[in-house]
């Protein structure tokens, strides 16, 4: 298993570096390319929900990404330190709930609907997102 | 790539030509934009997205606070759209069913002008 971490501060202008280095290792990792373009979706989604996090609750602290290539698996964590206990629902679709608030669950929404594996995990620490995609043996195995 | 805006207006349809990526952090651009159109009287809005090479929710916020901000005046907001990467975003948020979303600049003033 071979893995890159990333920490960055929380700044929006990071966040395309982030989807940038993600990925270029799932290319690297075998994930096909057809899966990239979801792969950096669901990846900047991650980073944006916690940047916006952090700068509400914790704008000094950094936000921390690992890539890792795992048995045949591409799998990104995001991880923030910002309280939360967001959980999606489902609500109809009306022009009148999308609220501000309502749309903050968008991101995980997106990410919901790319990856092919997702984990969502909030707590009063801080959310960890963990997500994966297949990667093919034809890819470069090593990071 | 960063954020490229136009706008014209054309037949009323004041028309925003949006080119790069929307993202949280270019999203506040076009946010500005929107708000701006609309505070001149500009309530009916046509963003063309064809060259948009990146969407994520912060810019879809952006649209649909657009879109709450023209319906307010009795406007509209419409999307030009084609590309499968973006029109996925779409509809998994299920916002197809809250937007207009045309193939064409030319197919949107159509259907804008038999609205009229």
């Amino acid at each position: 298993m071979a893995t890159v971490e990333l920490t960055f501060s929380a700044l929006p202008a990071h966040v395309r570096t982030a989807r940038l280095v993600a990925t270029a290792i799932a290319r690297r990792t075998g994930v096909e390319e057809s899966l990239l373009d979801e792969v950096r979706l669901a990846v900047g989604e991650a980073c944006s929900r916690a940047v916006e996090a952090h700068r509400a609750h914790c704008p000094g602290e950094p936000i921390r990404i690992e890539l890792r290539d795992d048995s045949g698996r591409f799998e990104v964590t995001v991880s923030d330190q910002a309280p939360s206990d967001e959980i999606m629902q489902e609500r109809t679709m009306d022009l009148g709930v999308l609220s501000d608030s309502f749309l903050s669950g968008f991101g995980i929404a997106v990410i919901a609907g790319l990856a092919d594996d997702v984990e969502v995990f909030p707590s009063p620490k801080g959310m960890r997102i963990r997500m994966s995609w297949p990667a093919t043996p034809n890819g470069h195995p090593s990071l | 790539m960063d954020l490229k805006l136009d706008h014209r207006t054309e037949d009323g349809l004041t028309i925003v030509e949006v080119e790069g990526e929307i993202d949280v952090y270019t999203a506040p651009r076009l946010r500005e934009l929107l708000i701006d159109l609309v505070n001149k009287g500009n309530f009916h809005l046509l963003v063309n997205m064809e060259k948009v090479d990146f969407l994520d929710s912060t810019g879809l916020g952006v649209l649909v606070g657009g879109l709450k901000r023209v319906r307010a005046h009795d406007g509209s907001l419409e999307l030009v759209c084609t590309q499968e990467r973006i029109l996925k975003i779409f509809r998994i948020t299920g916002l197809t069913k809250v937007f207009g979303i045309y193939a064409s600049v030319d197919e949107a003033k159509e259907a804008h002008g038999k609205d009229k």
